[in-house]
């Protein structure tokens, strides 16, 4: 059972990455393996802003309730969400959108893996190779139940439904607006969305916008649960991959399903096998989903 | 002198070993155009199955089998081989970046695998007890390196040539004819998955050739040996050299080994102490900038591949961003 909690938790955080994933893969047509930097950047942008509102306004540094958060960290997970957002649309302006001007859909997977290199290391030459922490506090765990035994941390129970609130949102977004039908439009036929008055290059930043916006509170949230740390995109890559493939590349709500499968899973498989090998899971459910349902849940054939 | 030879030596061997990689990826890459993101999986499989199978008897894991060399090396390429034909089978059918995200999941798995698995290959202290073959007659000094160097060069012009033929072959034209327009192609009734699953597979194999003889080389390895910081180097090699060419490959491969082992050294010489934890993070920042430099401002490589138009088939052609 606490596996199963913690399963969820961990996968609030994933599917938020996932869905900015999977809706750059849908519409941009090509694997971006630069997307978890967007959740370093995220995280890092959040704890300098943390840093930076707690010492301009101390009335802020307090905490709220049994959380570790702050109203200094609720600002600065606001702000993190539009400077990663704008950080993604600078990156496709600059790299993505020349490499893709200039030809194959493969060469942008290769870019972005470059990309994520140059990301991944210039951010642990900024702020240094060790792990960092937006409250150096210990969180007590309240318990949920004695037999069996069930603790949580108030801070994930803050993450999960923030994360619901967040796919919420996004849903009455995609579901509601004009913008939302123009999104899919252009997902399903970039040539013939244009035809009918959807502005291409607009479309395309609003979903660097959202991905990076929703990466940075993956981010975020991911240092809420565990640390901060260079190298969280590399640990974070595969799981989103893994939710967004079994979703089904480009479907928001498999993201959203997948991500909770991916968190499960892997907090779960350390019932049956040792703890170093969790790394391995999301490339178990890859396999898995590949070779039952090659589209994953929602997803549909496309060539 | 004879510590600068015997330096240029161990350099020109780890170099050859690597252009032999480059040319594996360039056969899935540059002529097939498959992405293998997991260049290091096959690269490990190799190194490891060689060290297994031709090792001696270890305590506490799998290996000792004793194999001859020759026999040795080519368990590790088979094992490649199938690690690449079962994640092919899977993958090859579906878009194109289902077998990007695949391989790459295998590469992370297979180091994880390596790390934890005690009983399988030591773990993370590695294999070790593999003699390297012929040492009882040529001992382990300079003479040693130089007839393994001589020997690795062989194999890399065996490599050259198989795959300079392969690509002139009418099955090289059929690569290029499904890199270029997979519907065209099947049109005259060949199959794009199969001949995509036998090119991976090939490609895959040299790769574990590679491995295999890197492992040789060390007479040890260990999950250390099959960080995603090979994948990303071989990369850069190729897409520097140039995908498509299989010389701009070898090419490649030295110029970039020559510059990631200069950078190294230059980092640690002149770096201040203080700021020598960070090197690594240099060295990255620099082969991610160089490789989507490459992509933005010459995506053709330094020697781009040279198409062959086969109706005159005399005058080579240049063609723009294959």
């Amino acid at each position: 059972m606490q596996n199963l909690i913690d399963g969820i938790l961990t996968g609030s955080y994933i599917s938020l990455g996932a869905i900015g994933l999977t809706l750059v893969m849908h519409i941009l047509r090509f694997a971006n393996f630069s997307h978890a930097e967007l959740l370093s950047i995220g995280a890092y942008a959040a704890l300098v802003c943390d840093a930076l509102v707690s010492a301009l306004t101390p009335a802020f540094a307090a905490k709220l309730g049994p959380l570790s958060l702050t109203w200094s960290l609720m600002a600065a997970i606001v702000v993190s969400m539009i400077f990663t957002g704008l950080s993604a649309v600078v990156l496709d302006r600059l790299v993505f959108k020349r490499v893709r001007e200039k030809g194959a859909e493969l060469s942008m997977v290769f870019a972005s893996f470059g990309m994520a290199l140059v990301i991944r290391n210039v951010i642990g030459l900024i702020f240094g190779l060790s792990p960092e922490l937006y409250s150096k506090d210990i969180a007590f765990a309240v318990v949920l139940s004695r037999d069996p035994l069930l603790l949580v941390k108030p801070d994930q129970v803050f993450v999960l439904l923030a994360a619901l609130l967040l796919m919420l949102i996004l849903h009455l977004i995609l579901s509601r607006t004009t913008f939302g039908f123009s999104l899919r439009a252009v997902a399903e036929n970039p040539a013939l969305a244009q035809v009918n008055g959807v502005n291409l290059n607009r479309t395309i930043m609003a979903v660097w916008l959202i991905g990076g916006a929703l990466a940075a509170a993956a981010g975020v949230f991911y240092g809420l649960s565990h640390q901060i740390i260079p190298v969280m995109g590399r640990d974070l890559v595969l799981p989103i991959f893994a939710a967004t493939i079994v979703g089904g590349i480009g479907s928001v709500y498999g993201a959203v399903l997948g991500g909770f499968i991916v968190g499960i899973a892997a907090n779960m498989s350390v019932l049956v096998l040792p703890a170093g090998y969790t790394p391995s899971i999301p490339f178990l459910l890859i396999l898995a989903v590949l070779i039952m349902r090659p589209h994953g849940l929602f997803g549909e054939a496309r060539a | 002198m004879i510590g600068v030879i015997s330096y240029l030596v161990f350099f020109a061997t780890t170099a050859s070993i690597l252009a032999i990689a480059v040319l594996g990826l360039n056969l899935q890459w540059g002529n097939t155009g498959l992405f293998n993101g997991g260049v290091v999986a096959f690269f490990g499989a190799g190194a490891y199955g060689t060290l297994i199978l031709g090792g001696t008897p270890q305590a506490g894991h799998l290996g000792g089998f004793e194999l001859i060399y020759p026999l040795a090396l080519l368990g590790g390429m088979v094992l490649a081989g199938a690690m690449a034909w079962i994640v092919g089978l899977l993958t090859l059918r579906l878009r194109h970046d289902y077998l990007a995200i695949a391989t790459f999941g295998v590469a992370v798995a297979f180091e994880n695998l390596m790390r934890n698995a005690e009983w399988l290959a030591g773990g993370a202290k590695g294999v070790r007890g593999f003699e390297r073959p012929l040492r009882d007659a040529l001992g382990d000094g300079f003479t040693y390196n130089l007839i393994f160097f001589a020997g690795v060069l062989c194999v890399l012009i065996c490599v050259y040539l198989f795959l300079e033929r392969l690509v002139a072959s009418p099955f090289g034209r059929l690569l290029r004819a499904i890199r270029e327009d997979e519907e065209a192609a099947q049109s005259l009734g060949k199959s794009p998955a199969r001949v995509r699953l036998t090119a991976f597979v090939t490609g895959s194999v040299i790769l574990g050739l590679a491995g295999g003889l890197y492992g040789t080389f060390y007479a040890f390895v260990s999950p250390q040996d099959v960080l995603p910081t090979l994948t990303f180097q071989i990369w850069a090699m190729l897409i520097v050299g140039g995908a498509g060419n299989n010389r701009g490959a070898i090419l490649g491969a030295f110029l970039i080994w020559g510059a990631w082992t200069a950078s190294g050294w230059a980092l640690s010489r002149f770096a201040p102490v203080e700021a020598q934890l960070y090197t690594g993070s240099v060295q990255f920042v620099l082969i991610g900038a160089v490789i989507v430099g490459m992509l933005l401002w010459r995506p053709q490589g330094l020697f781009p591949e040279r198409l062959v138009v086969s109706q005159t088939g005399i005058t080579p052609q240049k063609e723009q961003g294959a």
